[in-house]
């Protein structure tokens, strides 16, 4: 089984959100980058497919030079191939368009990705993908198995879950607990630095979207504490002060 | 040339995050000089769905084919796509959800379509057709211009009040040709909690965290949200060790909420628990802890015991009723 696994190189969940350049650009000093971790799941899941009925993993990307390490870290966790679309994104019309043009080069029986990105947070690449390769697509996945040409998984729906099967191939977004996040080990660590990424230039696309500038939230107010003992004011509050009751 | 808004049903009713959806469409198409047309798909009744009117809809698009009663999201992708061929509409909205961001992004690749999910207030008219989105989990905005002939746009909860007018829209039967290639997916099975309301839609949400010590110790805490009508969440370590479903799962790797009034109990305050909730309007944090980062993000705080604190709030809530 032939599986893609594409990869967002995203700020650590904790990190602090400033811009730069008139507002215009992430700045991304003193940011550590991760995985993203839904991403982060899809490629977890699909080392343990691997595991079970062979085959191989391509991970891809959509970015600029600073992705290597997390691509480096997908292959340590078990990726065997990487592909990184040279570009920096900025809307998720012209990410699915580049993920469409390097998967259509070959025939993937499952294209996995994160339910959603946690910088652009769009939740609409896997969908984008799905259609304009022609093939179905469901999100969030939270349970996959794979028997034969068969896919049999289970998507998250509101107040519960669904039971689907399918056949491949598929695109899905996943997301916990569909496998538990995997830790690179030094032989992965070692073996990753001798395998292939190809670095490719993006394919052109109409604008659909461009940023004009980003703008950060205005600052919280200060807590407003309310004695043990005299919890019950919460309320009266809520009521007569904040106006949510 | 109509602004078209899907409109999601939930038993056939509309949902509220789909009014406010629908308040939105109208409001661009009175800035745009056009109308306003929304789209159901599923089963519901012509009455209830001429209930989109009053809130600025001239018109309701009702797909209800039984073969469109499970939400199947390509198959009403497909739909939505044809709806807005037939409309002409250049501007798309749709509540931000799993399924419509799923239905935007399919019909957005069919027509060649601009998608921006996520969007948090009315578009800016004045020099192209620009939107003020969330990203980085809350943590910050994008303003965007978008550019596609078509625009669907993705909208979050509380981006404009739903005020209902005394408007009425003609509701007309849609039944475009269904695709085979939408139908491939068989659904084995379907577990549903019955009768809980839905933490997306949610005005009011208590929540716990690993203080409330253990799965035997959630009654407090039912009992508030119950006096409250509000839903119930919990932060992943609650999910992840069982004591709670998954699908009450919030923050950044969980649902993003964003009710008026989110109350959190034990819960530490993590920056990944706050990333599902600082949509919130008004948040209350109950911790025994004084140094609990939640209290740095919140607008009201009380130190103390959540088995203390919760039954004497849920007391407070009854006797003022
Ligand atoms: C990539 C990543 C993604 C993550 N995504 C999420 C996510 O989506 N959602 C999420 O919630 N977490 C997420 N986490 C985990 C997050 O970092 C925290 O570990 C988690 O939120 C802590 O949960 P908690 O507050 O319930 O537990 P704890 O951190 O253990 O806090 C328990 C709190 O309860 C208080 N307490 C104890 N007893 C009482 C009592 N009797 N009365 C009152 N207060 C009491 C304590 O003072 C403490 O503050 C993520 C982590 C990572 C690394
Ligand atoms: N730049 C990118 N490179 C590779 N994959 C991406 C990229 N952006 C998004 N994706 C994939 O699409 C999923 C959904 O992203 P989004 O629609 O932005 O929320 C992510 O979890 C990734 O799996």
């Amino acid at each position: 089984m032939k599986i893609l696994v594409c990869i967002t190189n995203v700020p650590d969940t904790t990190a602090k959100i400033s811009f730069i350049e008139n507002d215009t650009k992430f700045n991304k000093a003193g940011v550590q980058f991760i995985i993203g971790p839904y991403d982060d799941y899809a490629l977890a899941r699909a080392v343990e497919l691997k595991e079970q009925t062979g085959g191989s993993i391509t991970v891809l990307n959509v970015g600029e030079a600073d992705s290597d390490p997390q691509i480096r870290k997908a292959l340590a966790i078990g990726a065997d191939s990487a592909v990184r679309v040279n570009c920096d994104p900025q809307d998720s019309y012209f990410t699915a368009a580049q993920i469409a043009a390097v998967a259509k080069e070959e025939n993937f029986d499952l294209i996995l990705m994160g339910r959603e990105s946690i910088d652009f947070n769009s939740g609409v690449v896997h969908g984008l993908v799905g259609e304009l390769l022609g093939i179905p697509s469901f999100s969030p996945v939270m349970k996959l198995d794979i028997e034969g040409n068969t896919a049999k998984f289970a998507r998250e729906i509101e107040g519960g879950k669904e039971y689907l099967e399918a056949p491949l191939p598929l695109v899905l977004g996943c997301q916990e607990p569909i496998a538990e996040w995997k830790i690179p080990n030094m032989r992965g660590i070692m073996t990753a630095r001798t395998k292939p990424l190809k670095v490719v230039e993006p394919v052109a696309v109409g604008d659909m979207a461009t940023l004009d500038k980003y703008t950060l939230p205005a600052p919280k107010g200060a807590c407003k504490m309310i004695p043990a003992d005299q919890a019950e004011t919460l309320i009266s509050l809520l009521k007569t002060e904040a106006k949510v009751l | 040339m109509s602004v078209l808004i899907f409109v999601e049903l939930d038993n056939g009713s509309i949902k509220k995050t789909s009014l406010e959806a629908v308040t939105y469409g109208a409001e661009v198409a009175k800035a745009t000089g056009t109308t306003a047309t929304a789209l159901a798909i599923g089963t519901s009744d012509a009455s209830e769905l001429a209930k989109a009117g009053a809130y600025g809809a001239a018109k309701v698009l009702h797909a209800n084919a039984t073969e469109l009663a499970n939400e199947n999201a390509m198959a009403y992708a497909s739909v939505l796509a044809a709806a807005i061929q037939q409309e002409n509409s250049e501007v798309v909205i749709l509540p931000k959800s799993g399924l419509c961001d799923a239905m935007s992004a399919r019909a957005a690749a069919k027509l060649g379509a601009s998608v921006v999910s996520g969007v948090t207030d009315l578009p800016d008219l004045s020099n192209g057709f620009k939107v003020k989105r969330s990203i980085f989990t809350g943590k910050a905005f994008a303003n965007v211009e978008v550019k596609g002939a078509v625009k669907i746009l993705g909208i979050k909860k509380n981006a404009v009040e739903a005020v209902a007018g005394s408007g009425t829209a003609e509701v007309v039967v849609f039944s475009p040709s269904l695709v085979g290639g939408d139908f491939v997916a068989k659904v084995i099975s379907q577990e549903k909690a019955s009768g809980e309301l839905s933490l997306t839609e949610a005005d009011i949400i208590v929540s716990g965290g690993r203080g409330m010590k253990g799965p035997d110790n959630w009654q407090p805490l039912l009992d508030l949200a119950h006096a409250l009508g509000a839903a119930t969440g919990c932060s992943k370590p609650v999910s992840d060790l069982d004591w709670r479903p998954h699908h009450e799962h919030i923050g950044q790797t969980g649902i993003k909420v964003a009710p008026n009034l989110y109350i959190a109990c034990g819960i530490s305050g993590a920056i990944q628990h706050l990333a599902g909730v600082n949509s919130s309007k008004v948040i209350v944090a109950i911790n025994k802890d004084p140094e609990a980062p939640f209290f740095k993000a919140a607008d009201y705080g009380i130190v103390g015991d959540v088995f203390d604190i919760l039954p004497r709030l849920t007391k407070a809530v009854l006797d003022t009723k």
